[in-house]
């Protein structure tokens, strides 16, 4: 398993979130969720513009094997999807922390780190479910 | 953990993804079930299905106990080799499960049954063989491989022996012979040409790792279920089960109506069916909106009802999402399918999606 980024922040459903100059926060999922996922087929996004509660149903990721839903690890409004996985879901699988981002976000609230969890809490976690 | 097949170690050192299947401990994948779904329509790709069950059977009767005991009809096995796919029913017409039977030698056939589906088939085959006085005997000792591509055929040729390889490799669809310890058969789930290879447990590393260093793909239960569904091949337990007929799941093609006085079992509950109006469609769906379609999505037909999908996914080689339905008797060819609460639409294509490397339907 490659290295976690260092400047993310995880959480326990396998997403990453990056928090962007302008105060928006970018998401994603891991490198983990995508192996177990296998090759993305097809991603379905949000409507820009479309208010998420945290913990709510954000998008939808669709490997050949199965569905698995995205949780929004934050509450706030979408300001940005990224369009190319309509055509290349498999970014997801390639670049998983890069190309491969899903949602963009402003975030209706300060962020709570305590919420989420820092790399070395998620390498942990990643420790654990392989042993 | 699961029970695990000669070639566990294999697959565990080839970097698969191991899943439960059945109670076997199966590779999922390798990596890419893509990739692997795409060697095997490009070039060749190899499969472990020694979780199937084999089961020999023999006896003065074996012939006639088949042809009361499944659907199609073993008379039509008139060499030694021939494979038929038939279905075994019960009373009421339901499958009890899909399986192939080879016609081995003079009162003797092999049966492949599923390995979800072993321990009912074995009592419901032990039973029923009872009155016939048959020699019913599971071979676990043996390993099963199937070879599936383009160029599997070539590719395997080296892992029969020099003495029968030319006769292995003349063998036509649906036929197989015994070559010394491999029993090889034209025969696989694929929609690709292909050998299936039954084979002594202690051999089927060496063999496994010989076509491995041929250039054969090493392919997982993935990929497997995504090239049958391409192919339009049945899986036991998605798209027909004890509760379905072959009848309403495309399989009408393998009961065997004549001769008229052959009583199979579940024979009276089909022939009821066989003419009714009523009788549920089993058809092909490809989707013409984004998605994916999936199995036990709901299927509405404005105006007429609603159906099931048995079996959807993803169609690698086509690039869209395709699926086998039960759908409502009528006269119609689009339809429309509830994925999470959105009505997508769909067509109704014939079938197989993909056949031979190509996409035989329009898309």
């Amino acid at each position: 398993m490659s290295e976690l980024p260092g400047d993310l922040l995880y959480t326990n459903d396998h997403e990453w979130l990056r928090r962007e100059d302008d105060g928006s926060v970018t998401i994603g999922i891991t490198d983990h969720a995508a192996t177990s996922l296998g090759d993305l087929v097809y991603v379905e996004l949000p409507e820009v513009g479309q208010d998420v509660e945290s913990g709510g149903e954000m998008a939808v990721v669709e490997s050949v094997k199965a569905a698995s839903d995205v949780y929004a690890p934050i509450a706030g409004e979408v300001n940005a999807v990224n369009e190319e996985l309509a055509d290349d879901p498999e970014k997801i699988n390639s670049e998983p922390y890069g190309e491969g981002w899903i949602v963009r976000m402003t975030p209706h609230d300060a962020i709570d780190e305590s919420e989420l969890m820092s790399p070395d809490a998620y390498q942990q976690l990643l420790d654990e479910l392989e042993d | 953990m699961g029970s695990k097949t000669p070639l566990y170690d294999n697959h565990v050192d080839a970097g698969a993804r191991i899943v439960d299947f059945g109670g076997w401990d199966m590779p999922l994948h390798y990596g890419s079930q893509k990739e692997e779904h795409h060697a095997v329509r490009q070039k060749a790709g190899v499969f472990d299905v020694s979780h199937m069950t084999i089961v020999d059977l023999g006896g003065e009767r074996v012939r006639e106990f088949l042809q009361y005991l499944v659907a199609n009809d073993v008379a039509k096995l008139k060499d030694y080799g021939k494979a038929l796919y038939t279905c075994m029913l019960n009373p009421d017409g339901g499958v009890i499960d899909d399986l192939i039977i080879y016609f081995m030698a003079d009162r003797a056939y092999r049966l492949i049954v599923n390995a979800a589906t072993r321990e009912k088939d074995l009592a419901w085959i032990r039973q029923q063989a009872g009155p016939f006085a048959i020699d019913v005997v599971e071979r676990a000792e043996l390993a099963m491989i199937a070879v599936q591509g383009p160029d599997a055929r070539k590719l395997a040729a080296p892992c029969v022996d020099a003495e029968w390889r030319d006769a292995a490799l003349a063998l036509k669809p649906f036929n197989g012979l015994q070559a010394g310890d491999i029993f090889v058969a034209r025969t696989g789930y694929t929609g690709e040409d292909g050998w299936e290879m039954v084979l002594p447990a202690s051999e089927a590393p060496a063999v496994w790792n010989r076509l491995l260093a041929a250039g054969v793909a090493p392919c997982g239960l993935g990929a497997r279920d995504t090239l049958r569904l391409e192919a339009a091949m049945n899986l036991y337990g998605s798209d027909m089960d004890e509760s379905i007929s072959p009848l309403e799941a495309g399989l009408g093609w393998t009961v065997a109506w004549e001769p008229g006085e052959r009583d199979f079992i579940g024979r009276t509950p089909l022939e009821a069916l066989r003419n009714s109006p009523d009788r549920q469609r089993f058809v092909g769906l490809l989707l013409e909106d984004r998605g994916v379609l999936r199995n036990h999505q709901r299927v509405v037909v404005e105006g007429v009802g609603e159906g099931e999908i048995t079996s959807g996914g993803f169609s690698p080689t086509i690039g869209r999402s395709i699926a086998l339905a039960r759908v409502p008797a009528g006269d119609y060819d689009r339809a429309q399918v509830d994925i999470r609460g959105k009505l997508l639409n769909v067509r109704i294509v014939k079938t197989p999606f993909v056949r031979n490397g190509q996409i035989r339907i329009d898309v």
